[in-house]
């Protein structure tokens, strides 16, 4: 058997794995727990499309919680039945067509990715044209406009009342799904000579403009799909957690998003996919920080936001002793396992 | 000039108020290997980046085989037939080798990027064919060996020769080095001498370098153009160049020629 049918096989088995587990999962653990698995999925999708945009192609961008405000706004707008429609508007009735336009769970999160696309096409045009070095601050002023805008265009989003009673769709099957579809395009196109191209702009621009790469336009491309993908996250993780308002998409939100991408590893995709895992736990599992404390008959109160600064904290410590983060720019492979295992399995 | 493959005619390139190069004309011929030559500042880099596209002349025109390439974006002017090297390396460092070349086998392509998720024919045939090429570009010029290597990790002589094989990736017409044999020990340098002639014929380009070691500039070279504070003081074949008064007091310094001369 050659390599790459191995590899094939064990794709296969690792896929079938993953629906095993779902399955399990679904049947057996409890709610608390299938929300963490659910949001380790909605996280790796969104830590893999920021890293195709930072890690992959080298663009310092702050965007993400806009992006995903508008997948999240666009799916839900698109899944909620027009009897609800009418009773949540209550500041001003939702505008015709959106007010009876009711698709299947697909197409409405498709379309949240597809509208936070358009979206990043239309700011990347003009920042990236002027070279990009302002392209942090304008994605940063771009996802607070967003919010803004969110907040009061009442007809489409009901403003700062936010939309509530979201279907719950969003499953393990539709989030790990869709991660896989995330998946297996950023890896197909990141590990084409496409993906190089990528990398070589991150490396040096210059030196790529100067192989003939059209820098700008490529800069474009992975803005845009990396923005689709956060769309897709957005809209997910709104179905997930049910009711979503302006507040939500906040900086603290494109924030978690990069403290995955960066402890996992920048330009690294199973890093992303671990640094999901990891973090998302641990951020579940700092909540007992804010929690009040019993030692003995005294209480500490639990401080709100503790929680952050504990995560800013370890943001630091990683950027000060493990900048390339978990995985650095490497990458898992079944021909590195077997490598390793081929070599080191001679002793037993 | 008959057959000239590139004609600079009368460039002239301010910075503010500074002109780091003044009216100068080049016609390099065809097939050729020529060399650029100038003390420190001379202006030699800053006509390299005129003729990539990296700098828009303030005055006068940039052709290339027959075509006004002035003003052109740098990755047209690699898409039109011309490739450089830099002065400080600049390599893809987080890449390996082969990956620094297939980057430059990228400008040929023609498969656009949404048929990487695809997975369309095309696509996949193309991607096969750039690594066989990048692959046997590595066998041809002897870094076969480091294909797997980071390339930031190479040592200096194997980085400067594989930022000559990425931009030979790129199927140039012609080529420029920016100081390629610079940090070299005489062996090396003597090797890089070989190397460039032997591309020159195996790939068919022409080949214009910037270089401050003599020994090359007149070893290789068969034209070569002097420049000082960005005026052209002289050009000619290499025994012209060489007793060329000009050139002399450009390197030396007046002071000391006269005082050679007494
Ligand atoms: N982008 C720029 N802006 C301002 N000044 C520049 C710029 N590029 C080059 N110069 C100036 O133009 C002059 C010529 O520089 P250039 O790099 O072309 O010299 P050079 O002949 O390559 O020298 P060296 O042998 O040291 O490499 C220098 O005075 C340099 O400072
Ligand atoms: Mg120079």
């Amino acid at each position: 058997m050659n390599s790459r049918t191995r590899n094939t096989v064990l794709n296969c088995l690792a896929l079938a794995l993953l629906g095993a587990f779902i399955w399990w999962a679904e049947g057996n653990l409890d709610g608390y727990k299938i929300q963490v698995l659910n949001l380790i999925a909605v996280n790796a999708i969104l830590a893999l499309s920021l890293n195709l945009i930072y890690g992959f192609t080298g663009m310092f961008s702050l965007g993400h919680a806009g992006f995903m405000a508008i997948g999240a706004y666009t799916c839900a707008i698109l899944i909620l039945t027009p009897a609800q429609k009418e009773i949540m508007w209550i500041l001003e009735p939702l505008i015709w067509p959106l007010s009876v336009i009711q698709t299947p769970f697909f197409v409405a999160v498709a379309a949240g990715g597809l509208l936070a696309a358009l979206l990043g096409l239309l700011i990347a045009i003009p920042v990236l044209r002027l070279g990009g070095d302002y392209l942090g601050i304008a994605t940063l002023g771009f996802a607070e406009i967003i919010r803004v805008v969110l907040t009061n265009l009442d007809f489409i989003t009901n403003g700062a009342l936010g939309i509530k009673g979201i279907p719950a769709y969003a499953n393990l099957w539709w989030n790990y799904g869709w991660l896989l579809l995330t998946l297996f395009f950023i890896i197909r196109l990141v590990g084409s000579n496409f993906g190089n191209v990528l990398k070589a702009i991150r490396d040096d621009e210059i030196a790529a403009k100067n192989m003939g790469i059209n820098t700008f336009f490529f800069k474009v491309v992975a803005f845009t799909v990396g923005a689709f993908f956060a769309g897709v996250g957005g809209a997910l993780m709104g179905s997930l957690v049910s009711t979503i308002d302006p507040k939500m998409f906040a900086f603290t939100l494109t924030f978690n998003i990069l403290m995955i991408t960066v402890a996992g590893g920048l330009g690294s995709i199973t890093g992303s996919l671990i640094g999901s895992v990891v973090i998302t736990v641990l951020l579940e599992w700092l909540r007992i920080v804010e929690n009040p404390l019993v030692i003995g008959s005294f209480e500490i109160p639990g401080i709100p936001g503790m929680r952050m600064v504990i995560f800013s904290l370890a943001l630091i410590l990683i950027i000060l002793f493990r900048s390339e983060g978990i995985m650095g720019m490497r990458e898992f492979s079944w021909n590195r396992l077997f490598g390793r295992f081929s070599r080191g399995g001679d002793g037993a | 000039m008959s057959d000239a493959i590139l004609n600079i005619e009368n460039v002239t390139m301010r910075f503010g108020g500074l002109t780091a190069v003044r009216e100068v004309s080049m016609a390099v011929p065809r097939g050729s290997i020529s060399g650029l030559i100038g003390p420190n500042g001379a202006g030699k880099t800053t006509v390299f980046n005129i003729i990539t596209g990296f700098y828009t002349p303030t005055e006068g025109a940039v052709k290339f085989d027959g075509q006004d390439i002035t003003g052109l974006a740098p990755h047209m002017v690699c898409r039109a037939g011309i490739s450089r090297t830099f002065q400080n390396i600049r390599l893809f460092t987080n890449e390996t080798v082969l990956e620094n070349v297939m980057i430059g086998c990228h400008v040929r392509r023609k498969a656009g990027w949404w048929e990487a998720p695809l997975g369309l024919p095309r696509f996949k045939r193309e991607e096969r064919e750039i690594r066989e090429k990048s692959v046997n570009l590595l066998e041809t010029l002897g870094l076969a060996r480091l294909a797997d290597e980071r390339s930031g990790g190479l040592p200096y002589g194997a980085q400067r020769k594989l930022e000559i094989a990425r931009a030979l990736a790129t199927d140039p017409k012609f080529l420029l080095l920016d100081e390629p044999a610079a940090g070299m020990n005489p062996p090396e340098t003597r090797e890089l001498m070989a190397f460039i002639r032997d591309i020159r014929e195996k790939f068919k380009i022409t080949i214009l370098l910037i270089e401050h070691d003599m020994k090359v500039v007149m070893g290789v070279c068969e034209h070569i153009w002097a420049l000082d504070h960005g005026v052209k003081i002289a050009e000619g074949d290499p025994e012209a160049i060489q007793s060329d008064q000009k050139v002399i007091v450009a390197y030396l310094g007046e002071e000391y020629v006269k005082y050679a001369e007494n």
